[in-house]
């Protein structure tokens, strides 16, 4: 077959078509308040990507959405819906958080990596709950992340409220619920004076070649994939099916706490702030890393360059409020629209790939794997549905 | 003072009656989402439409003044999303788990942009009167809980009947049924399969809009994020009921009450803020522990969240 045929295009076109649509709105929207589109976009594109400093002000903007959408990369191959991330970095976060608290004096070279294998241990956790509950219980994904969203955000509260709270708050009697600075020793380093980039840009790359090797290039990410594609072949096969749901979670949890960790560690106050909500703590990174992991034709690396284009719009977003008085809230709406539209263009790209039975050639570990797979998200996560679960529970 | 003292029946009766109150908006969107669950259709966008619905709602009582055209705001506004959400579920067969967040997002940026757009700074409008029921608001203690409600209480109430008899009694209902157990017997018998999704959808996310009204009326106030994941509950609530009217109906009053519980005790002092919070997390862990027995002993709407596709 032709590698360079419409059949290998289209599944790369189809996903810029869906963004083009959304900005494509997106303008009728600035329009419809009283703003030139163009204008519009120029801003948000000068401030993102037209300096060194609005550059990495959008690296350190993508930090979260990269470490989130490489973890839904890894649990959406194994079809499992996370859509625990924001609960899941926040609990990251507050690891991170009592690791340094507990060992303040340690030296940079130590801390740093234990903060961050906490979040990621916090993160883990919380994704391993819904994965056991699946796996063991048959209670769906999708709302226990959710539930456990809440009771993150609840438990976040009530530490920076209270056990984890600033004693300088308490003796200033203004009680905001934040924790006191954070050792100096924790602090994520700068990568260049002057700019506000810093080593968690490293860590989020690392963590999304980490995350290609491990799909790619090791057994366990094979039978992750496996599950994905069709969980009664992946058992035939001998591949324990429910373990694999849990790893699958939890490294995607682990992925998502380490982005809270690194949001604490660099953050300008190198505090932990709640108001309340995840999206206070968050920025809804744990909603929109899926953006960016769909985009990315839920790959690894692909999210590399597509959490770029949403970090981008994150930054141009603010420039746009203070540029033309549009609210930044546009490319949350935009981002949700960007979700429906690439989702929904699947109806398109399944239309133009009439075999289906040829999906499963590329469970094969060796040559179809890589890069060409990254067309293909599993066939799983298009039937997702109880009934796999169930079919699966009587088989075992 | 001993605790005991604080526990009077005025404090009863008011932490129950606002218990009601709070579980309104969640009996409305759940009673909604559960019919989509019936017919095969998961929405897990929810809280986005409540969000818009909750905006219009307060946007259109504060240009006005008149609660009724708030109500119809919220309402046209989820009809107007569920027609959108059954375009992308049905006729473009959207994977359900996802595109639900796409709406959740757009509902959440987009009732932000308009709110700061168009109304800036919060501004409080006049909350839905109560409606005392003739003689039966005269029943001591009772008739304080449960007859002083606003209108929309009520009738989110009187949904629940009104929805059990349509699902279990009507053509309708069993064609709702059909397509969500077993599509390809309903196609083959001649049911529209996505007509009835369309419908369901139209209908679940115009309750939804409608919860997101009573919401922002109820509260006199519109702000970022109001619903605070309240749309997610939602959808848990319809797991948790297992699929029915009156365990939605259930469900969504151990969360009101329960919400109305941590309220009442951070008013009164029993319990400091701090600890409010590991309280105001119990609904969360109750529905993941319902969770489990749900799954164990009920089973979910068999082709919940596959689109239907008809063969040759």
């Amino acid at each position: 077959m032709n590698r360079f045929g419409s059949r290998h295009l289209l599944p790369y076109f189809i996903p810029a078509c869906a963004v083009l649509a959304a900005l494509l709105i997106g303008a009728m929207m600035l329009a419809a308040l009283g703003a030139s589109p163009l204008k519009g976009y120029g801003v948000m594109i000068s401030a993102a990507f037209g300096s060194l400093d609005g550059l990495s002000t959008t690296a350190v903007k993508s930090i979260p959405l990269l470490l989130v959408g490489v973890g839904i990369c890894i649990a959406f191959r194994a079809n499992v819906i996370n859509i625990g991330g924001e609960g899941q970095m926040v609990m990251g976060a507050l690891f991170a958080t009592v690791a340094s608290l507990a060992f303040p004096h340690l030296p940079a070279f130590a801390l740093l990596p234990i903060v961050l294998l906490a979040g990621a241990m916090g993160g883990a956790l919380l994704g391993a709950v819904p994965g056991a509950l699946k796996a063991y219980f048959n209670v769906s994904e999708i709302l226990s992340t959710i539930m456990l969203n809440i009771v993150a955000v609840q438990i976040m509260n009530f530490l920076l409220r209270g056990p984890l709270i600033d004693p300088g708050e308490i003796m200033r009697g203004t009680r905001i619920p934040q924790t006191a600075r954070l050792s100096q020793n924790a602090d994520l380093p700068m990568l260049f004076e002057g700019l506000r980039m810093h080593a968690g840009v490293i860590v989020a790359l690392l963590a999304a070649v980490a995350a290609y090797i491990l799909l790619w290039r090791t057994s366990l990410g094979f039978r992750l994939r496996s599950v994905g594609l069709s969980p009664d072949a992946a058992r035939y096969a001998g591949i324990p099916v429910r373990r694999s749901i849990i790893i699958a979670l939890a490294f995607s949890g682990a992925m998502a706490g380490l982005a809270g960790a690194v949001l604490v560690f660099g953050s300008e106050s190198h505090r932990m702030v709640t108001d309340g909500s995840s999206t206070g703590f968050t920025g809804s990174a744990g909603f929109n890393g899926i953006v960016v992991a769909l985009f990315a034709g839920l790959h690894p690396l692909w999210s590399i360059p597509s959490s770029l284009l949403f970090g981008g719009m994150l930054v141009g977003a603010n420039a746009l409020q203070r540029a033309v008085q549009v609210p930044s809230a546009l490319v949350i709406a935009l981002n949700g629209l960007i979700v429906v539209f690439v989702v929904s263009s699947e109806f398109f790209r399944r239309r133009s790939r009439p075999q289906p039975s040829e999906e499963s050639l590329r469970l094969a570990p060796s040559t179809q794997a890589g890069w060409e797979a990254v067309v293909d998200p599993p066939v799983g996560l298009k039937r997702f549905s109880g009934t796999n679960e169930r079919e699966m529970n009587a088989h075992e | 003072m001993p605790m005991s003292d604080y526990f009077t029946a005025t404090i009863l009766i008011a932490t129950v009656a606002s218990g009601i109150r709070l579980a309104t908006p969640f009996l409305l969107a759940s009673l909604g989402e559960s019919l989509g669950q019936r017919s095969g259709v998961l929405n897990l966008g929810v809280d986005g439409v409540m969000l818009l619905g909750a905006f219009g709602a307060y946007y259109a009582v504060l240009q006005t003044g008149s609660l009724m055209l708030g109500v119809i705001v919220g309402l046209l506004i989820g009809t107007f999303m569920g027609l959108l959400y059954a375009f992308i579920s049905v006729t473009l067969q959207a994977e359900q788990g996802v595109s639900g967040i796409g709406i959740y997002l757009f509902g959440l940026g987009m009732s932000d942009l308009l709110f700061q757009k168009l109304v800036g700074t919060p501004r409080p409008i006049v909350p839905f009167p109560p409606l005392k029921i003739p003689l039966l608001s005269d029943i001591p203690v009772i008739g304080e809980m449960l007859f002083e409600h606003s209108l929309i209480v009520y009738m989110a109430f009187a949904l629940v009947p009104i929805a059990t008899l349509v699902i279990t009694r009507t053509t309708y209902g069993m064609n709702v049924r059909a397509a969500g157990e077993n599509p390809e017997a309903a196609d083959s018998l001649g049911v529209s399969v996505s007509a009835v999704r369309y419908s369901t959808s139209i209908i679940g996310n115009t309750l939804a809009g409608l919860a997101g009204a009573a919401l922002a009326i109820e509260l006199g106030i519109f702000q970022q994020n109001l619903t605070n994941a309240m749309g997610f509950i939602a959808v848990a609530l319809v797991y948790f009921g297992a699929w029915r009217p009156i365990g939605v109906m259930a469900g969504s009053l151990v969360f009101g009450i329960v919400a109305s519980i941590v309220l009442q005790c951070k008013t009164v002092g029993i319990i400091p803020r701090s600890a409010s919070d590991l309280a105001a997390m119990a609904p969360a862990v109750i529905t993941i522990l319902a969770l489990v027995v749900v799954a164990s002993r009920f089973h979910q709407p068999a082709a919940l969240a596959k689109p239907f596709v008809r063969e040759g």
